[in-house]
């Protein structure tokens, strides 16, 4: 189950604005999910290793060699806001304090 | 020229080599399906045809065109994922799978429509449109490349590539009567291929027959490992063109878990059945074997897909690309950016994977989701030492009503019961049409240890033979859908 408060609180981690209507919807879809996931909470995993990847690869590196990289103008081109030399956004001290961070 | 659309591609493929037929010819008369379409089919076409290569009919595809999941980026070419956050994007790059295709001889057709940032089993999710099964319009063509398969069920394109996470190349396939391959997780290269859920994330073939598929595959692995994909490896061997007619020796073993699950329709299990004895009758050995923790794979997967897809989306942030909203401070910006511009599916899979990764209850969800991975895929293990493949329905259902499932996520969800196993041990996994049920088409699935393409498309290939389905009665109806 997850209630109202819970909705909330995740919202803001994944920074995502809710309407009311899409947070009370959200709190019993979730939940009606969640009901079903539960169901690996009855299996006994004590001793079972998690696996985050399935193919067995290590140490995928490149030769450590300079090589051209994307050209700033091109990674600029479809910025909805961009400088000559950035991406501009608004003064993040102010979201800070928005934050309560 | 219906003729022409009735040739499979690689009959298309001869009849350009052999100099009956112009790459141009070919791209045209597709192109002036495509134009047609009013099955929601395509997301983006380009203004001019785009032009065949001098040398396309020397090409090993001999410039077939090719429908494109509108997930993979194209540079220059509006790449949305079906998303309304990238409305208007053009990326920089080009996905290494159209690359390779294209170098083959496969041309670009369009970009097919897709549910938003592949995440859904309907492709109810378009933030553009839904997509209409040409078999019957009033319902789904199955997700989340479901535009990628209704073009080429209803004759719109000769074939296409999607991508599967959870079973979005082999559903639709299985819900539009086509062949779908996704192949071993690292066997293609993921690079330019917008990313849902990395660990699970492949590029495969939607096809209208099993040699169509293995041509595909070929070319996407041939190039081996990516370097732009730190995940993709070697291909151990060519991908060959199936010719087998029979399943002499072959081991097949039959899931009781999924195959007899509440959840599959009376008419798919029927399909089946009724396959099972075509097995044996090419000579192929039918035994039960069980994948015990296969029952709990949609768990797992409505965990781990999730979590990785809100780290994956959390670079949707109205800074560097996309739609921006929001009215003055970073956080607003943020917030509101992604508020507008995602829809209702996305921002629910965000938000649960969120909270599966938060703190408090990362252990009971993440952690346990990921050793649950680990018991299916020692499952899969255990079972490939007494047979040599697996199969399963596709799709518990086929296709249904447009809103059918739409309210409730968990019903939806459901439709992925038979293929998320396999994504979670990354193993291939092709779907065939195997018959019709209520008149439509009913998928059936083979699965084999990881890097038995080969295997796999011999087997499909001939199954495919035996059951002979016909897949014409969906072709041409795409400027004309009966309602």
């Amino acid at each position: 189950m997850i209630d109202r408060e819970q909705v909330l609180h995740v919202a803001r981690l994944a920074r995502l604005d809710l309407t009311k209507a899409e947070v009370e919807r959200m709190a019993s879809e979730l939940s009606g999910v969640l009901d079903h996931i539960e169901r690996i909470a009855e299996l006994d995993l004590d001793d079972v290793e998690p696996t985050s990847h399935v193919v067995t690869i290590e140490n995928v590196l490149r030769a450590d060699d300079s090589r051209p990289s994307l050209a700033r103008e091109r990674a600029l081109a479809g910025a909805p806001d961009a400088t000559d030399s950035g991406f501009r956004v608004p003064s993040p001290a102010a979201a800070a304090a928005a934050d309560g961070s | 020229m219906s003729e022409l659309l009735d040739l499979s591609t690689a009959q298309a493929a001869q009849s350009v080599r052999a100099g009956d037929l112009s790459p141009a010819e070919l791209l045209s008369a597709y192109r002036e399906q495509a134009e047609a379409d009013e099955l929601g089919a395509f997301l983006w076409l380009p203004e001019e045809p785009l032009g065949v290569m001098g040398t396309a009919a020397d090409a090993p595809l001999a410039g077939v065109p090719l429908a494109v999941k509108d997930i993979f980026c194209v540079e220059g070419v509006p790449t949305t994922a079906a998303s309304r956050i990238l409305e208007g994007y053009r990326p920089p790059y080009t996905a290494t799978a159209v690359e390779r295709l294209a170098a083959a001889g496969a041309p670009m057709l369009g970009k097919t429509n897709m549910d938003e940032f592949a995440m859904g089993s309907s492709n109810e999710n378009s933030a553009y449109e839904p997509v209409r099964n040409p078999w019957s319009p009033d319902r789904v063509p199955g997700g989340s490349s479901g535009g990628s398969a209704a073009a080429v069920a209803g004759g719109l394109a000769p074939w296409s590539i999607g991508t599967d996470t959870g079973g979005s190349i082999r559903q639709p396939a299985s819900l539009c009567g086509l062949v779908g391959l996704k192949p071993t997780y690292g066997a293609v290269s993921r690079y330019g291929m917008i990313a849902f859920a990395s660990s699970l994330d492949q590029c495969g073939p939607i096809t209208r027959d099993v040699t169509d598929a293995a041509l595909l595959l070929r070319h996407l692995v041939a190039g081996g490992r990516d370097p732009c994909d730190s995940t993709s490896v070697d291909f151990p061997q060519e991908i060959e063109l199936p010719s087998s007619e029979d399943l002499g020796g072959l081991r097949v073993g039959v899931v009781p878990e999924l195959s007899d699950a509440a959840t599959i329709d009376a008419g798919v299990k029927t399909v089946f059945d009724a396959t099972l004895e075509r097995i044996e009758e090419l000579g192929g050995g039918v035994e039960q074997i069980s994948l015990p923790h296969s029952e709990h794979g949609l768990s797992a997967y409505y965990v781990l897909a999730p979590a990785e897809a809100s780290a994956n989306l959390s670079r949707y942030d109205g800074v560097r690309f996309g739609l921006r909203s929001g009215d003055g401070d970073l956080l607003s910006l943020y917030e509101r950016t992604r508020a507008d511009g995602f829809g209702d599916e996305v921002k629910r899979r965000i938000m649960l994977g969120t909270y599966a990764l938060s703190s408090g209850y990362y252990e009971a969800y993440y952690g346990r989701a990921q050793r649950v991975r680990t018991k299916i895929a020692e499952d899969f293990r255990a079972a490939f030492e007494r047979v040599d493949l697996v199969v399963t329905p596709t799709s518990p259902s086929v296709a249904f009503r447009l809103g059918e499932r739409t309210a409730d996520p968990m019903a939806m969800y459901m439709s992925d019961y038979c293929t998320v196993p396999m994504s979670l041990a990354g193993l291939p996994a092709i779907s065939i049409p195997a018959g019709l049920s209520e008149g439509l088409p009913v998928g059936f699935q083979i699965t084999g240890p990881a890097f038995s393409e080969n295997r796999l498309l011999a087997a499909a290939h001939a199954l495919e033979q035996a059951i002979g389905f016909d897949s014409s009665p969906a072709r041409g109806k795409a400027g004309a859908p009966a309602r």
